[in-house]
């Protein structure tokens, strides 16, 4: 939320408004900025923009200067008074001074194509936005067929943000050629895995993306209504979004004659209610016809019978904000990015015990060394990395042997392990494993839907089996029953949640084994 | 602050009016019942059930299945505290213990003063400043046992001015 440009040359300064940012006082370091600035008499003009993804220079305070925007972080509210007298707004150097944003090593060796607006503009500035490229895809959806823009996106390789990565121009293509009177875009942002905090920066740092890749995905396939389903613990999120739909509305971006244009399309936001498995697609379709999130058989697929029975195209919010670059700048300048069959860029996310903690967004190809070290600096704790989980709390547990896997879908599959939503979550040498083993049975019992036995039943024997190993009870024996549990769930569940529960406790088994092996006179001594 | 309204059959109704024009309005008109009232009340459950033909059954199938949606008003302040793997590698266990030998409650369980209700969360996205906790709706991140205790006493020296 900026305030108004005054004609008098003005400092502008920068503090994000990011939930993460916000979490260690954000604002009450743009508080004492404005009060600081007050009692200086020096007249001032604070943007509120979203973050850069360097989570641990949070609260990152940015001073717009001539040579471009000098970094200072993280600013706590008690920092300020001495950035004032240091100089700072003319970008005078300081102890929390880091020197031109974008020369920081940790974001000038990125390459940030979904991500390249977020932390740079005012999120709910529809102008910034077109300054900085928005809606010159959609412009340019508008004067194309929809074959041409489906075509479009599939030549560009994008593949499903969300985890499964299902090549996205051939789920639209599909909607397109259903025949329905009705048709919907649905955006999973029910980003419930830990470690993944993407959707919601981009969400908060740069609305009017996802809106924009809402609309190019309804023109290519033909549908007039969308929804946006976040979760109900983005608060921040909700918020942003919903605001940035209603200056939509108003600038014409959306409704029923987008920019004098015949298309229509409506879009809404629909919260959940702290359900992990409504990130499952079938289940956030029954959510947001109001049932119990269980999920449904396929097929049929959603793209032919999704919400309410019609043709909908479900994707998640890395998919869709992906769209406006790749119909602005075209499908070969997206491709060219990538290794494989992975095409283009992720947004991966530093998370747990990190040093450098935050989003790195990255051609697929890079490994998760250059992640873990050159990005992430190692543990916060400073002891060893002893494990990583990449994909989320269905991801596996993966050791040091295998760190200089390059994050690819088909590279990352062959070793039973997925690069999923790009999540990455440290563990020191402090780490139990078994432990580890135990909560994804856990999490499992506490989110499944309960449609289907194997994940249902299942998850709640599979915590009992870690309980006695990690007791020390007939440790062998358990292990066996374990690992056919592990296969039931795989070989029988109805959907991801029972059937890759298994692929978290498999590998810390594989991986880690000494910490299943337990003698109970070992675990009587602890 | 959580909402503190008594139950009032003529306000759930003219809620669930507002909420009408929504297709799949039940969720929907759960949240704003909520934020109404603090809870889903008993009583909300069969006006639901007229107003989208529904059998009481289903309604309640759908507010139990959600772990967001309370049958029983909440203290003051809601505490949510991320239990999830990001936030376990930065000893958010320890934490939890702190929290409950501090308030003295469990999870899912309100303090003596009514003060705080608490309740896990699965990740609150805030996993590169790990561990999270929020409180109503701010989210606090690198939560310290010591920061814990200063961001209760803050909710309630803030309450207290009001």
């Amino acid at each position: 939320m900026s305030e108004p440009l005054h004609t008098v040359a003005l400092h502008t300064v920068y503090v994000p408004r990011d939930a993460a940012a916000l979490s260690v006082g954000a604002d009450e370091t743009a508080a004492a900025i404005r009060a600081e600035a007050t009692r200086r008499g020096i007249p001032l003009r604070i943007v509120r923009n979203g973050s850069r993804g360097m989570l641990w220079l949070e609260t990152l305070v940015e001073v717009e200067t001539p040579e471009g925007r000098v970094a200072y972080g993280p600013v706590m509210a008690e920092d300020v008074a001495g950035l004032f007298d240091a100089g700072f707004l003319e970008g005078a150097d300081h102890a929390l001074a880091h020197g031109l944003t974008e020369k920081i090593p940790y974001f000038a060796r990125q390459e940030r194509l979904t991500f390249a607006r977020c932390g740079i503009i005012d999120p709910l500035s529809v102008e910034d936005y077109r300054l900085h490229g928005g809606f010159r895809g959609l412009e340019r959806a508008l004067a194309m067929t929809p074959a041409e823009i489906v075509t479009e996106v599939t030549d560009s390789g994008l593949r499903g943000r969300g985890g499964a990565g299902f090549p996205t121009g051939i789920k639209w293509n599909t909607v397109l050629n259903a025949q329905a009177d009705q048709k919907y875009i649905c955006c999973n942002a029910d980003e419930g895995d830990s470690g993944t905090f993407a959707d919601r920066m981009i969400m908060e740092g740069d609305p009017f993306c996802l809106i924009e890749g809402m609309t190019i995905a309804a023109i290519a396939v033909g549908a007039t209504e969308g929804y946006i389903y976040i979760r109900s613990e983005y608060p921040h999120a909700v918020a942003t979004m919903r605001e940035a739909i209603r200056l939509a509305y108003d600038e014409k971006w959306l409704g029923d004659e987008i920019h004098g244009t015949g298309h229509r399309f409506h879009l809404d936001v629909r919260v959940g209610a702290g359900a992990y498995i409504c990130g499952e697609e079938t289940s956030m379709l029954e959510s947001l016809e109001g049932k119990r999130g269980t999920v449904r058989a396929k097929p049929p697929l959603p793209a032919l019978e999704g919400l309410f029975g019609k043709p909908t195209v479900v994707n998640n919010v890395l998919s869709l904000t992906s769209v406006p670059i790749i119909l602005d700048r075209g499908a070969d300048y997206y491709r060219d990015f990538g290794v494989g069959r992975s095409r283009g860029t992720l947004a991966f996310q530093l998370a747990g015990n990190i040093k450098h903690g935050g989003i790195v967004e990255k051609a697929f190809g890079v490994t998760l060394h250059e992640l873990l070290y050159e990005f992430g600096g190692g543990t916060i704790t400073g002891r060893p990395i002893r494990a990583v989980q990449a994909g989320g709390p269905l991801g596996a547990y993966l050791p040091p042997s295998l760190f200089d896997l390059p994050k690819d879908y088909e590279a990352f599959a062959a070793v039973e392990a997925m690069v999923g939503h790009g999540g990455i979550v440290v563990f020191d040498d402090s780490v139990d494993m078994a432990r580890q083993a135990r909560f994804a049975m856990e999490f499992c019992a506490a989110e499944s839907c309960g449609k289907c036995t194997p994940c249902r039943i299942g998850a709640v024997r599979g915590v009992e089996v870690m309980d006695r190993i990690i007791a020390g009870e007939k440790v062998a024996t358990n292990i066996t029953l374990l690992n056919d549990l592990c296969e039931v769930m795989t070989d029988g569940s109805l959907c991801a949640m029972g059937g890759m529960t298994p692929i978290p406790v498999r590998s810390a088994l594989k991986h880690f084994p000494e910490d299943f092996t337990r003698s109970p006179a070992a675990v009587a001594a602890e | 602050m959580n909402a503190r309204s008594p139950w009032s059959e003529d306000r759930a109704t003219a809620v669930i009016a507002a909420n009408r024009h929504l297709r799949g309005a039940l969720l929907p008109m759960l949240h704003a019942l909520q934020e109404e009232f603090g809870c889903i009340d008993e009583e909300a459950i069969p006006l639901l059930a007229r107003e989208l033909n529904l059998s009481r059954a289903d309604v309640h199938g759908v507010v139990s299945f959600y772990h967001e949606f309370r049958r029983s008003r909440p203290g003051r302040h809601t505490i949510k505290v991320c239990r999830a793997e990001a936030c376990q590698s930065m000893n958010a266990d320890g934490l939890i213990d702190h929290i409950r030998r501090r308030l003295k409650v469990d999870f899912h369980e309100t303090t003596a003063d009514d003060a705080f209700s608490l309740e896990p969360v699965f990740c609150l996205g805030n996993c590169a400043l790990a561990p999270a906790v929020m409180v109503d709706e701010t989210l606090h991140g690198r939560v310290s046992p010591a920061r814990f205790d200063a961001i209760t006493a803050s909710t309630l020296a803030t309450e207290a001015a009001r």
